[in-house]
C-alpha cells in the first residue's frame, strides 16, 4: 500500500477529480479536496462553488494580488473566473439545497457502509460545527468523500458511525488511497483498488463489510 | 428623513441584553467600525446571530474575546478557539445552525413566515425536538425564524436614503439580516449621494434600512 503522505493525497485527489463531467457544479470541501482544482482532466470545463457566496471560483491569488472582498469559504484569499457570479447566503443555500449542485467532495472522520457520514464534531474534543456541510451533503447530487483510508491506523471506515452524523444515508463514494468505494443498496462495494495496494490489506485496514466487485479495477491515477 | 448619523449616535439603539444579528462570514462583510464600538461602549449579554464566530481579532470574534455576547446562534465556530473554550467552561452558551438553516430561518423572519421545512439534519442531532413534517413522502424539519433586535450590517457602497450595494462575496448573510431586525444600522464603506446607484444594482432596498453610518 502506499505509505507517503504526499503520494496518498495526490492518488486520492487525481481520482475525485475524474469523477467530474463537463459542466458540472461543483463544491470542494476545505483541505484536500481543494486540490481536486488541480487536478481536473484536459477539455473539462466545470464550475466551483465557494457557499460563501459565487460561482466561478478561481485559483489563489498571488501575493500582492488579493482582492479583500474577494475570499473563499474557508477565508483564504480568492478569485473568480470569467463568468463568474456572486450572491448572498439564502442563493447559496438554495444551489446547494435546490438539487443544483452536481458534485460536492469533502473530507470526512467517519463513513459507514449505510453512507452515513460524520465530519463536524467529536464530542468533548473538537466542536467546529458543521458550517455548510449539513446541506451540502444532503443537497448535493452526487456526494464523494475523499479522505485517508485510516486515521492513525485506525479504520474510518465503519459498519456504523460512532460519532455524530452529519447527515443520514448520503455518500455517494469514498475515494481513499487505497481505493473507490461505492455505497449501494448491497453494500460497500470496492469498484477500484489502488496501485501498490492488496485486496487482503483494503480488507484488514476497513472495519465495514467490503463487496468486491467482479470487474475490480486498478485506480488510474 | 435623515438617516445618516455618528457611530454614537448609532449606539444608542444597542442595548445589554439584546439580540444581534450580524453579517459577514469569518469577518468578511462585518462592520468593524461598529463592532468595536460595541466594545467600547461595555453592552453586555448580547444575544448573537451571526454565520460564524470569525476570528479571535476579526469581526464578531472580538466579542467573544471580550465578553459582550452570553450567546451565539451560528454554524462554525472552528477559526476562534475562544469560543470553544468559552463554551466548555460553560461561559458561552452555543446553539450551532447547519448554515443553510441559518440562511433560511433569518431569510423567514424577515419575509413573514412562520418557518421553514429543510431536510438538512434529518438522521442526525439536529433534529431534536423539531417537529418533523413529512410532504410526498420526504421527511422536513420544522425550523421556525429567527428574529433580531438590532442588525449590523456593512455595505460596500450605501446611499443616503440606505440603498445598499455589496461588492464580491462581502455580501454572504448581510442581505437577509437586514430583513430581519427591528433596527437595521449599515456601515457603509463609501457613502454616496441618492442617485449614485443605479436602482437595478441595489441588493438591499433602502425601506430596511434604520441608520446609515460612515
Amino acid at each position: 500500500m502506499i505509505q507517503d503522505k504526499d503520494r496518498k493525497r495526490e492518488v486520492i485527489v487525481k481520482r475525485v477529480a475524474k469523477e467530474l463531467k463537463d459542466g458540472d457544479l461543483v463544491n470542494l470541501g476545505i483541505g484536500m479536496p481543494t486540490l481536486v482544482a488541480n487536478y481536473i482532466p484536459e477539455g473539462v470545463d466545470i464550475l466551483l462553488q465557494s457557499e460563501n457566496g459565487f460561482v466561478g471560483l478561481g485559483p489563489t491569488p498571488k501575493p500582492g494580488e488579493e482582492d479583500k472582498d474577494i475570499v473563499n469559504a474557508g477565508a483564504q484569499p480568492a478569485s473568480h473566473v470569467t463568468g463568474a457570479a456572486y450572491f448572498d447566503s439564502g442563493m447559496s443555500f438554495a444551489i446547494i439545497r435546490g438539487g443544483h449542485l452536481d458534485v460536492t467532495v469533502l473530507g470526512a472522520l467517519q463513513v459507514d457502509q449505510q453512507g452515513n457520514l460524520a465530519n463536524w464534531m467529536i464530542p468533548g474534543k473538537m466542536v467546529p460545527g458543521m458550517g455548510g456541510a449539513m446541506d451540502l451533503v444532503v443537497g448535493a447530487k452526487k456526494v464523494i468523500v475523499a479522505m485517508e483510508h485510516t486515521a492513525k491506523g485506525e479504520p474510518k471506515i465503519l459498519k456504523q458511525c460512532t460519532l455524530p452524523l452529519t447527515a443520514a444515508g448520503q455518500v455517494d463514494m469514498i475515494v481513499t488511497e487505497m481505493g473507490v468505494l461505492n455505497v449501494t443498496p448491497k453494500g460497500l462495494v470496492l469498484t477500484e483498488i489502488a496501485p501498490e495496494t492488496e485486496l487482503g490489506e483494503v480488507i484488514a485496514m476497513t472495519e465495514a463489510e467490503i463487496i468486491v466487485a467482479d470487474d475490480l479495477k486498478v485506480m488510474e491515477v | 428623513m435623515n438617516k445618516t448619523k455618528s457611530i454614537d449616535q448609532a449606539l444608542e439603539y444597542i442595548k445589554d441584553g439584546m439580540t444581534i444579528a450580524v453579517g459577514g462570514f469569518l469577518g468578511v462583510g462585518t462592520p468593524e467600525k461598529l463592532i468595536d464600538a460595541v466594545i467600547a461602549k461595555g453592552v453586555k449579554d448580547i444575544t448573537l446571530i451571526c454565520n460564524d464566530t470569525a476570528f479571535p481579532d476579526k469581526g464578531v470574534g472580538k466579542w467573544v474575546v471580550n465578553k459582550n455576547v452570553s450567546k451565539v446562534i451560528v454554524s462554525h465556530i472552528g477559526t476562534n478557539p475562544e469560543t470553544g473554550r468559552q463554551m466548555n467552561s460553560k461561559e458561552l452558551i452555543v446553539d450551532l445552525v447547519p448554515q443553510g438553516t441559518l440562511a433560511e430561518r433569518v431569510r423567514a423572519a424577515g419575509a413573514g413566515l412562520g418557518g421553514v421545512l429543510t431536510p438538512t439534519g434529518i438522521g442526525t442531532v439536529i433534529e431534536e425536538g423539531k417537529q418533523k413534517i413529512n410532504v410526498d413522502g420526504k421527511d422536513y424539519l420544522l425550523e421556525l425564524p429567527l428574529k433580531a433586535d438590532v442588525a449590523l450590517i456593512k455595505g460596500s457602497i450605501v446611499d443616503k436614503k440606505g440603498n445598499i450595494y455589496y461588492n464580491k462575496s462581502t455580501r454572504n448573510f448581510n442581505t437577509l439580516m437586514a430583513t430581519a431586525a427591528e433596527t437595521v444600522i449599515v456601515e457603509a464603506e463609501k457613502l454616496v449621494e441618492i442617485g449614485e446607484i443605479d436602482p437595478s444594482d441595489v441588493m438591499t432596498p433602502s425601506i430596511f434600512v434604520n441608520v446609515i453610518v460612515e
